[in-house]
C-alpha cells in the first residue's frame, strides 16, 4: 500500500492494473487519483466495507475500461506463463457472458474427449509488473511470502517484481528448511524497499490486523469526488501520517 | 433454515460476502455435525496454503458439497449477474463462473424485490443451466431470500416457491418477485428453535466475529 500511495504522489498515469483474482483499495485508490486506465479483474470490492466507490463511479462514466474475469481464469492465465505454454483450460465459465467479450478466451472441444466435451482455453497473461508487500526480505535478495502462494506466481509470470516489505532479515532464508517453502527465489525478484507498517490500512498475519475502522472510514469519504480528495490529501500525500497506525 | 437445506453436506466453502451462510455452518458445527467449513477469508487460520487458487483446485476435484452464491440480479432460470444492472456498476464475478458449475449451489440474497428478481437478467455472470455436452457437476439447489425459499427444478428449468418466512406471505413474494414460478401447496418456514437462536447468539456468533466484524455488530450488538 505505501508502494500504491508513491505512485499517486509520482503522479503515474494510464496503468493497467490486473487482479491476482480480485482488487480492492489499491486499485480504488489509484483509479480515484486518475493513475489508471484499464482494470483487468474478477472483482473491485472493499470486503465488508463495501463498494469501491471510486471504481464504480469511473466504470459506470466510462473513464476506465473494465475486462471481467472469473477469479479462477486469473490463476490459470498466470500459471500458464509460469510454465511457458501459450493457454491452459478451465472447466466451468461456459455459457457466461464474460466468454463473449472475451478474444483471449475460446471454447474448445477437448481433443481426447470421444464424445461431445466443450472447454474453455484462457490464454497466458503476463504482467509487466507485480508489485506486492512482503513480511520479509533477506539480504540474498529472497521474499517471504508464508502461505500467500499466489504472490509467488505473480513473481513467476510478471517481467519486473518489485517488493516492499517489513522488515529485512540478515542471512539466506533458503538456508532454512521452515521458512523455504515460504520463500520466492531472488531470480524473479527486481527490486526491493522497505517498507515498516507498509500493508497498512491492510495488515500483515501475526504483525498488524487490517484496520477495519479506516477502511470504513474510506468507503465513506470516498463516494464522493470531494471526499476522495480529502483522503487523498490526509493520508497519501502527507505520507507520514499514513504509516502510522490508526 | 439455510443450515437445514445443507444438512447433508460433510464439506462447504463460504466467501467473504456470505455472513449469513457462514452463521448457518457454524449453526450445523454448534449442533455437533462433523462438517467441514471452509472460510475463505479466514484472517487466522485459513485453511489454504497453496495460495487463493487452492479454492477452485479443490472445488474442481469435487471435493467442496455446497457453495453459496449471490447477486446484484438473479432471474427465473437461476442465472447470476454480479456486473453491471441499470446502469449501475457492482463489483464484478469472482469465482461464480467456476464454482457455480462446480459444487451444489445455494442462491442466497437478503432483499426479495423486483429489482433484485428479474425476469432476465442484463448481463450473465453464471448461468443456471447448461447444455447436456458441457461437464457441470454442480448448480442451483435452492434460492433463499429474506422473504421465501424457493427450490429450483432442474428438469423444468423453473424455481418452486417452497416456503415463505412468517409474516410475509405467499401473496407478498408473488408481488416482489420478477420473474414467474411454480407455487402449489406453500408452507411456512420453519421458524428457528429457541436451542438453535441460542447457539446463533452464543457460539456462532463468537465465531465470525473476527472475519465478519462489521456484520456481527450490525446484527448481534
Amino acid at each position: 500500500m505505501e508502494a500504491v500511495r508513491s505512485l499517486i504522489r509520482r503522479k503515474a498515469s494510464a496503468l493497467k492494473l490486473l487482479g491476482v483474482p480480485v482488487l480492492g483499495l489499491s486499485a480504488d485508490l489509484l483509479i480515484g487519483a486518475g493513475c489508471v486506465a484499464e482494470v483487468h479483474s474478477s472483482a473491485v470490492s472493499l470486503g465488508e466495507a463495501g463498494l469501491a466507490p471510486r471504481f464504480s463511479e469511473a466504470a459506470e462514466h466510462g473513464e476506465i475500461k473494465v475486462v471481467d474475469y472469473t477469479c479462477p481464469a486469473v490463476h490459470t492465465a498466470l500459471q500458464a506463463t509460469e510454465k511457458g505454454v501459450p493457454y491452459m483450460p478451465l472447466r466451468g465459465v461456459i455459457g457466461s457472458d464474460l466468454v463473449d467479450e472475451r478474444r483471449d478466451w475460446r471454447v474448445a472441444q477437448n481433443p481426447f474427449a470421444a464424445d461431445d466435451d466443450p472447454i474453455l482455453l484462457v490464454s497466458a497473461i503476463a504482467p509487466d509488473v507485480a508489485l506486492f508487500h512482503a513480511r520479509w526480505a533477506d539480504e540474498a535478495g529472497n521474499v517471504w511470502v508464508g502461505r500467500r502462494r499466489e504472490l509467488a506466481t505473480i513473481a513467476h509470470a510478471a517481467r519486473h517484481t518489485y517488493v516492499t516489505v517489513e522488515e529485512i532479515r540478515p542471512g539466506d532464508m533458503l538456508e532454512n528448511e521452515l521458512l523455504a517453502p515460504g520463500v520466492i527465489s531472488a531470480v524473479y525478484i527486481s527490486g526491493i524497499a522497505r517498507a515498516e507498517r507498509g500493508a497498512w490500512p491492510l495488515g500483515v498475519p501475526e504483525v498488524y490486523a487490517i484496520d477495519d475502522a479506516h477502511l470504513s472510514l474510506y468507503a465513506k469519504a470516498a463516494r464522493t469526488r470531494e471526499g476522495f480528495a480529502q483522503y487523498a490529501r490526509d493520508y497519501v500525500w502527507q505520507s507520514p501520517k499514513s504509516s502510522l497506525p490508526a | 433454515m439455510i443450515a437445514r437445506l445443507i444438512a447433508d453436506a460433510t464439506h462447504v466453502a463460504v466467501g467473504a460476502a456470505s455472513a449469513i451462510p457462514a452463521a448457518a455452518c457454524e449453526l450445523l458445527r454448534a449442533q455437533g455435525k462433523p462438517l467441514r467449513v471452509t472460510r475463505l477469508h479466514k484472517r487466522k487460520g485459513n485453511p489454504f496454503s497453496e495460495g487463493s487458487r487452492e479454492l477452485f483446485d479443490l472445488a474442481g476435484q469435487g471435493r467442496i458439497d455446497y457453495f453459496f452464491l449471490g447477486g446484484a440480479q438473479i432471474d427465473g432460470e437461476a442465472n447470476i449477474n454480479l456486473v453491471r444492472a441499470e446502469g449501475r456498476r457492482f463489483p464484478g464475478s469472482f469465482g461464480s463462473a467456476f464454482m457455480y458449475f462446480a459444487c451444489r449451489t445455494i442462491l442466497f440474497r437478503e432483499e426479495h424485490s423486483r429489482r433484485v428478481l428479474v425476469p432476465k437478467v442484463e448481463f450473465i455472470s453464471a448461468p443456471g443451466s447448461s447444455p447436456a455436452s458441457v461437464r457441470r457437476p454442480g448448480g442451483p439447489i435452492a434460492l433463499v431470500t429474506g422473504k421465501a425459499l424457493f427450490r429450483w427444478q432442474p428438469d423444468k428449468r423453473r424455481f418452486r416457491l417452497d416456503s415463505v418466512h412468517a409474516p410475509h406471505t405467499a401473496s407478498e413474494v408473488r408481488e416482489a418477485t420478477g420473474f414467474d414460478y411454480d407455487a402449489g401447496a406453500v408452507r411456512e418456514t420453519e421458524p428457528p428453535t429457541l436451542g438453535e437462536l441460542e447457539l446463533v447468539r452464543g457460539p456462532v456468533a463468537r465465531e465470525l466475529a473476527a472475519d465478519y466484524p462489521e456484520f456481527v455488530r450490525r446484527v448481534w450488538s
